[in-house]
C-alpha cells in the first residue's frame, strides 16, 4: 500500500484513486481453454481468501478441450456477497482473441493487466493500463520451453498480487498448499509469481483504486466446489457402489467420490470395500444403481440433463418397485445438448416426474456447498428409509465453481438403513409381504438377496403387483398399490429438508427460490432495501415434495415472486400444482436463463420494475393494479 | 400313521426338488421356455445350490417372465426391457457371493438390450446369462427378432431378409468365458451345460433355442422343434461331473476334452467334430461362421476359459458382500472429515 498515493492525479478521466475501493471488486481473467490457467486462478482466489477477504470464483468456459476462450472471474466482497456480479473491474487479458472485447467491457475506471503486445491502450483511455511482457518474463525464469505456457499463468498472479496489494507471503502459502509435496514444481511456480510481482513493483506506479486489504472474515472457512462437496457427502453416507457415465458438469462428483473412497475405503490388506464402475451409458448407470440398491448396497450415480432423459424408464421402475438409489443431477443448459458448460435450473420438472405413468420423485435442492455435503449424505438415508430413488438437484454454478463456506459438520446421526428384515426377523414373524403397509406410513419391509431364510425371497417387478409382490392385474390391487405410493410420497413432505426463511420484517411481499439462486437473492434483498427501502421476505425451498411451511409462506404474503433459472417457470409450475387455487394467483415469476449464473442486479431490477419501485407513489399503485390485472405470470 | 409316505429324495444339501420349484407357468403349453425352467430346477437341485443364495434376474418378454416359474425361494428381479445386464451388474457388485442367473430372450438381448449385453460380456461378471431364443417377439404377436435366420419365414409368410446375430460368436469375441448353445428339447445336453455353468466362475452365455409354439413352430421356421430335430449338430457331447459325484469313467485320450472347473468339478466334452478345441477363441468363432453357411445349427460348448479374472477380481473387493458391510466400515470416522476440512482451509 506504500505505492497507493503516488498515482494521484496521474490517470486521465474516469479513475479516482482518492476513492479507494477496498475488498469490493471483481477480477476477470481472460485466457484460452486448455492453457493451464486453472491452477493460477485458484492460487489467486485462495490468496484473496488467505487475506481474510470473502471471495468466490466462477469459471465461464466453453465446451471444448483446448483453444476456445475462457474467463474466470474472482469476486472479492467485504460484505460476503459471493454471487456473480455483472461487471468485473479488473481485467487480466491473456487471450488475444478476446482482448479487445474484454477491455471494452471494463467499466470506466477499471484496470487492464495484459500482454504488452496486445496494445490495448488503442481502444480506450478511461481505464488504468498495466502492460506486461509475459513471454519475456517467463522465458527468463523457465528454461524449459514446454513448461512456459503453464508457468506464464503464475506470472499474472504475481503482477496482480503486487498491484492489488496482496501479501506475497500469503500467495506463497497458498501455492505451497497447492503443490504440497512437489518442491520443484513449487519452486518453478513461485519463481514465476515472484518474477511478476517484482516486475510490477519495479515498473508500475499504482494508477487505480482497487486494493485487497487484510480482514478476518475467512477464518475457519473453507473453499470447495459443490461437486466435491456432493462426493464428500456420499462418502460420509457410506456409498458403496458408484455407477456412472461421464458428462459435464457432473463428472467431478464421481471423481471426488472415487478419490475419497480410495482414501478411506481400502482395508489394511489392500482390498476395496467399494466398487466404482464406469457404465456404458446412463441407462446402464441407473440400472446398476438400482441393482445394487436392491441387493443392499448404498449406491449412486451422477449425471446431467441428457443423462437424466436416458434414465427415465429406470427411474419409474425404481419408484414402482420401490428401490433405493441416489442420483445427483448437476443441471446444465438444455434443451438437448444445449449449452453443456453453462448453468441452469431447467431440469426440475423433468426430474420431479421422471418416467411415464404416475411417477413422482423426491428431489433434494441444495443451495450451498454445505448443503451439497449434507444432502449428499441425507439423500442415502432418505432413499433407504422411503425405499425410492432420491434425486439431488445441483447445477453447474454450484457444482463446478469455488465457494467459500462454513466447515462441514460430521453427520450427527447413525446411518438410517430403513426397513430391512433379516433371517431372525423372518423366523419371528413367520414371513412377510413386501409391499404391505404394516406401519401406516406407506413403506413396506424388504429383505436382501442372500438372506438365509426360506421365506426371505420376494419377486421384484415393474409389472403390476399385489402387496405380496405377486403379479397382479386386479384393479383393486393396482389402486391399493398406487394409493399407498401416494401416501408414502405425501409423508415424505415431513422427512425431507424443510425450507429456510429470511425475514426482513413483516413484509407483504415474498420471494421463493431454490438452489444456487440463493446468494444472488440475498444480495438482492439488501439492494432492494438500500435502494428502495423495501422489505422482502425470502424462503428458500430445499426439497420436493414441498413442506407445508411453503404453503403457509405463500398464504401469509400478498405477492410472492418465484425466482428461478429457467424459461418456463418450472418451480412456479410445481408450486401451482400444490397450492390452493386462491394462493396460486399470488405467484409471479422472475426468470433468468442466459446460461450465466444469476446475479443480484437482475433480481433487483426485475423486482423493482414489477413492483413499480423507484417511481412516484401514485404511479406505483396504478402500475401494480394494472400489472396484477393484466399479467398472469 | 400306519404307513409312512416314502421319504422324498434329497440332494446333497438335504433339500427335495420341490424346494426348487416356482409358481405355475403362464406361458403357452409346449413353450420351450418351460422346458428350460425345468432344466434349471434340475441343475440347481442336482448341484445342491442353496436357493436363498441365488439371484434370478430378467428383462422383459416371455422369457423374462420365466424366473417366476422356478425357484420361488430365490430373490428375483424382473427389470425393464433389455436392461437386465445393468441391474445384474449392480446386484452382483453389492453381493458377489451369490449365484446369479439371468434369463433373457432374443429380443431382450439382441435388439433392445444389445448395448448392455455386450458390455456385460466384456466385464466377465460372474453370472449365467441364458437367452431363451425363439427368433420372434411373442407378447406382441410374432414379429421377427434379430436372431431370426436369413430366409426364415413367419406364419404370415413374411421372409426375413436380414442376417441373424449370432450371440454365441459375439459372446466369445467380447469376453464371456463360457459360451454354448443348446436346445430346449435336448434335456441331457442342456442339463449338463447348466450344471457346468453353475460351477463356472465368470460370465456364462448360453443361447438356448426354445421354439415358440404359437408364433414360430411352422414350416419355414428355423427355430421350430422340427427344424432343430433335423438340423441340430452337436459339436461335442457335454458331460458334467460334479465335485461331489463319485463317478469314475475312463475315456480314451484324444476323445475327450476335459476341463477342471473352479469348484473341483469336471466338464468333459466328448469330441464329435474332429479336433475341436473349446479354448481356441478364433477357431470357435470361425467354426460358428462356417456352420451358418452350411445351414447347421451347432450346439454344445463352444468356448471355455477358466483362468480369466472376473470383474470382481479386477475390482479387488473384499470377500464379504459389499451391500452388507457395517456402518463402521462404510462411513469414514470424524477424523477423516476433520482432515479434509483442514486441507480446504
Amino acid at each position: 500500500m506504500a505505492t497507493s498515493d503516488v498515482a494521484l492525479g496521474e490517470i486521465k478521466s474516469g479513475t479516482n484513486t482518492r476513492n479507494r475501493v477496498v475488498n469490493n471488486f471483481s477480477i476477470n481473467v481472460a485466457t484460452v481453454n486448455g492453457s493451464g490457467s486453472q491452477s493460477a486462478n485458484s492460487v489467486l482466489l485462495k490468496s484473496i481468501f488467505g487475506m481474510g477477504v470473502p471471495v468466490s470464483g466462477k469459471n465461464l468456459f466453453p465446451s471444448n478441450i483446448a483453444g476456445l476462450p475462457t474467463w474466470y472471474t474472482i469476486r472479492a466482497s467485504k460484505d460476503g456477497y459471493v454471487a456473480r456480479k455483472r461487471d468485473a473491474e479488473v481485467l487480466i487479458a491473456i487471450n488475444p482473441e478476446t482482448a479487445k472485447q474484454d477491455v471494452l467491457a471494463l467499466p470506466v475506471g477499471g484496470v487492464a493487466i495484459y500482454e504488452e503486445n496486445l496494445n490495448l491502450k488503442q481502444y480506450r483511455d478511461d481505464v488504468a493500463f498495466y502492460p506486461v511482457p509475459f513471454d519475456k518474463i517467463t522465458a527468463a525464469i523457465c528454461p524449459e520451453a514446454k513448461l512456459r505456457k503453464l508457468v506464464k499463468n503464475m506470472v499474472y498472479v504475481g503482477v496482480a498480487a503486487q498491484l492489488l496489494t496482496i501479501d506475497l507471503a500469503v500467495v506463497e502459502h497458498g501455492l505451497r498448499k497447492q503443490f504440497a509435496k512437489k518442491q520443484k514444481v513449487f519452486d518453478l511456480n513461485f519463481g514465476a509469481v515472484k518474477a511478476g510481482f517484482d516486475y510490477a513493483a519495479n515498473t508500475f506506479t499504482k494508477q487505480d483504486p482497487f486494493y485487497i486489504e487484510r480482514m478476518d472474515k475467512t477464518a475457519d472457512k473453507i473453499i470447495i466446489d459443490g461437486n466435491a462437496a456432493c462426493g464428500m457427502g456420499a462418502v460420509f453416507a457410506g456409498v458403496t457402489v458408484v455407477a456412472w457415465y461421464p458428462i459435464t458438469p457432473s463428472t467431478s462428483v464421481v471423481e471426488a467420490t472415487t478419490d475419497l473412497l480410495k482414501k478411506f475405503r481400502v482395508t489394511p490388506e489392500g482390498k476395496a470395500t467399494f466398487a466404482v464402475i464406469q457404465a456404458e451409458d446412463e441407462l446402464a448407470a441407473i440400472g446398476m444403481v438400482l441393482g445394487a440398491g436392491w441387493a443392499g448396497a448404498r449406491s449412486m450415480t451422477a449425471t446431467s440433463g441428457p443423462g437424466i432423459s436416458l434414465m427415465a424408464e429406470f427411474a419409474g421402475l425404481g419408484y414402482y418397485a420401490e428401490i433405493p438409489g441416489v442420483i445427483f443431477d448437476v443441471q446444465r443448459t438444455g434443451p438437448s445438448t444445449g449449452l453443456p458448460t453453462r448453468t441452469s435450473q431447467a431440469d426440475l420438472l423433468s426430474v420431479a416426474f421422471l418416467s411415464h405413468g404416475d411417477t413422482k420423485h423426491i428431489v433434494l435442492l441444495p443451495g450451498t456447498v454445505r448443503e451439497c455435503f449434507e444432502f449428499g449424505y441425507s439423500a442415502f438415508d432418505l432413499a433407504e428409509r422411503i425405499q425410492t430413488p432420491v434425486f439431488v438437484l445441483s447445477d453447474l454454478d454450484l457444482g463446478m465453481n469455488n465457494w467459500m463456506s462454513e466447515q462441514f459438520n460430521y453427520p450427527d446421526k447413525p446411518l438410517d438403513r430403513g426397513k430391512v428384515l433379516n433371517a431372525e426377523d423372518l423366523e419371528r414373524l413367520g414371513g412377510f409381504a413386501r409391499y404391505r403397509d404394516v406401519d401406516g406410513d406407506g413403506i413396506g419391509y424388504r429383505t436382501l438377496p442372500g438372506t438365509r431364510h426360506p421365506k426371505a425371497a420376494y419377486f421384484t417387478r415393474g409389472t403390476g403387483h399385489n402387496d405380496a409382490a405377486g403379479y397382479s392385474e386386479k384393479p383393486e390391487d393396482y389402486i391399493e398399490g398406487m394409493e399407498r405410493l401416494a401416501r408414502k410420497f405425501e409423508n415424505a413432505r415431513k422427512l425431507v429438508p424443510g425450507p429456510l426463511t429470511w425475514k426482513d420484517g413483516s413484509s407483504k411481499i415474498g420471494i421463493l427460490a431454490y438452489g444456487s439462486s440463493d446468494y444472488a437473492i440475498r444480495e438482492s434483498m439488501d439492494q432492494i432495501k438500500a435502494e428502495y427501502g423495501q422489505d422482502v421476505d425470502y424462503m428458500r425451498i430445499r426439497a420436493y415434495p414441498f413442506a407445508h411451511e411453503i404453503h403457509d409462506f405463500v398464504a401469509s404474503h400478498e405477492r410472492v415472486y418465484v425466482v428461478e433459472q429457467d424459461r418456463d417457470a418450472q418451480l412456479a409450475s410445481l408450486l401451482k400444482l400444490d397450492l390452493q387455487a386462491e394462493q396460486v394467483v399470488k405467484l409471479r415469476s422472475i426468470l433468468h436463463f442466459s446460461g450465466l449464473p444469476l446475479d443480484a442486479q437482475t433480481v433487483t431490477e426485475e423486482f423493482a420494475t414489477r413492483e413499480g419501485l423507484g417511481i412516484n407513489a401514485a404511479e406505483h399503485v396504478e402500475n401494480v393494479e394494472e400489472h396484477e390485472g393484466a399479467v398472469a405470470s | 400313521m400306519a404307513t409312512a409316505a416314502p421319504a422324498p429324495k434329497l440332494n446333497h444339501i438335504g433339500l427335495p426338488v420341490l424346494e426348487y420349484r416356482g409358481g405355475k407357468t403362464t406361458l403357452c403349453a409346449g413353450c420351450g421356455h418351460n422346458a428350460i425352467s425345468e432344466r434349471i430346477i434340475d441343475a440347481m437341485y442336482q448341484m445342491g445350490v442353496e436357493p436363498e443364495r441365488v439371484m434370478k434376474m430378467s428383462g422383459i418378454g416371455c422369457s423374462s417372465k420365466s424366473p417366476a416359474y422356478f425357484m420361488s425361494r430365490a430373490h428375483s428381479f424382473n427389470s425393464v426391457h433389455g436392461r437386465m445386464p445393468s441391474v445384474s451388474t449392480g446386484a452382483i457388485l453389492a453381493n458377489h457371493t451369490m449365484t446369479t442367473l439371468g434369463v433373457s430372450g432374443d429380443g431382450d438381448t439382441a435388439s433392445i438390450g444389445m448395448g448392455q449385453f455386450v458390455h456385460l460380456l466384456r466385464r466377465n461378471l460372474p453370472m449365467i446369462y441364458i437367452i431363451e431364443d425363439n427368433g420372434v417377439y411373442g407378447l406382441t404377436k410374432g414379429q421377427f427378432s434379430a436372431t431370426a435366420d436369413l430366409g426364415s419365414k413367419l406364419k404370415t409368410g413374411v421372409v426375413n431378409d436380414l442376417p441373424a446375430i449370432d450371440t454365441c460368436a459375439l459372446a466369445i469375441q467380447l469376453g464371456a468365458t463360457f459360451v454354448g448353445r443348446s436346445f430346449s428339447g435336448d434335456k441331457k445336453q442342456l442339463l449338463s451345460m447348466l450344471k457346468a455353468a453353475i460351477a463356472h466362475k465368470g460370465t456364462v452365455m448360453l443361447d438356448v433355442i426354445s421354439p415358440c409354439v404359437t408364433f414360430n413352430d411352422h414350416e419355414g421356421s428355423t427355430k421350430s422343434y422340427k427344424f432343430m430335430q433335423d438340423n441340430d449338430e452337436p459339436i461335442n457331447e457335454v458331460d458334467f461331473v460334479a465335485s461331489f459325484d463319485e463317478i469314475e469313467v475312463d475315456y480314451g485320450s484324444g476323445e475327450v476334452y476335459e476341463v477342471e472347473m473352479h469348484d473341483g468339478s469336471n466338464l468333459r466334452l466328448h469330441k464329435l467334430h474332429e479336433d475341436y478345441d473349446p479354448t481356441d477363441k478364433s477357431n470357435a468363432v470361425r467354426t460358428l461362421m462356417e456352420a451358418h453357411s452350411n445351414n447347421e445349427i451347432l450346439t454344445g460348448v463352444f468356448y471355455i476359459n477358466t483362468q480369466q479374472p472376473t470383474f470382481i477380481d479386477l475390482l479387488n473387493i473384499v470377500d464379504e458382500p459389499l451391500g452388507q458391510l457395517p456402518e463402521s466400515v462404510i462411513r469414514p470416522p470424524k477424523s477423516a472429515l476433520d482432515g479434509l476440512m483442514a486441507s480446504l482451509r
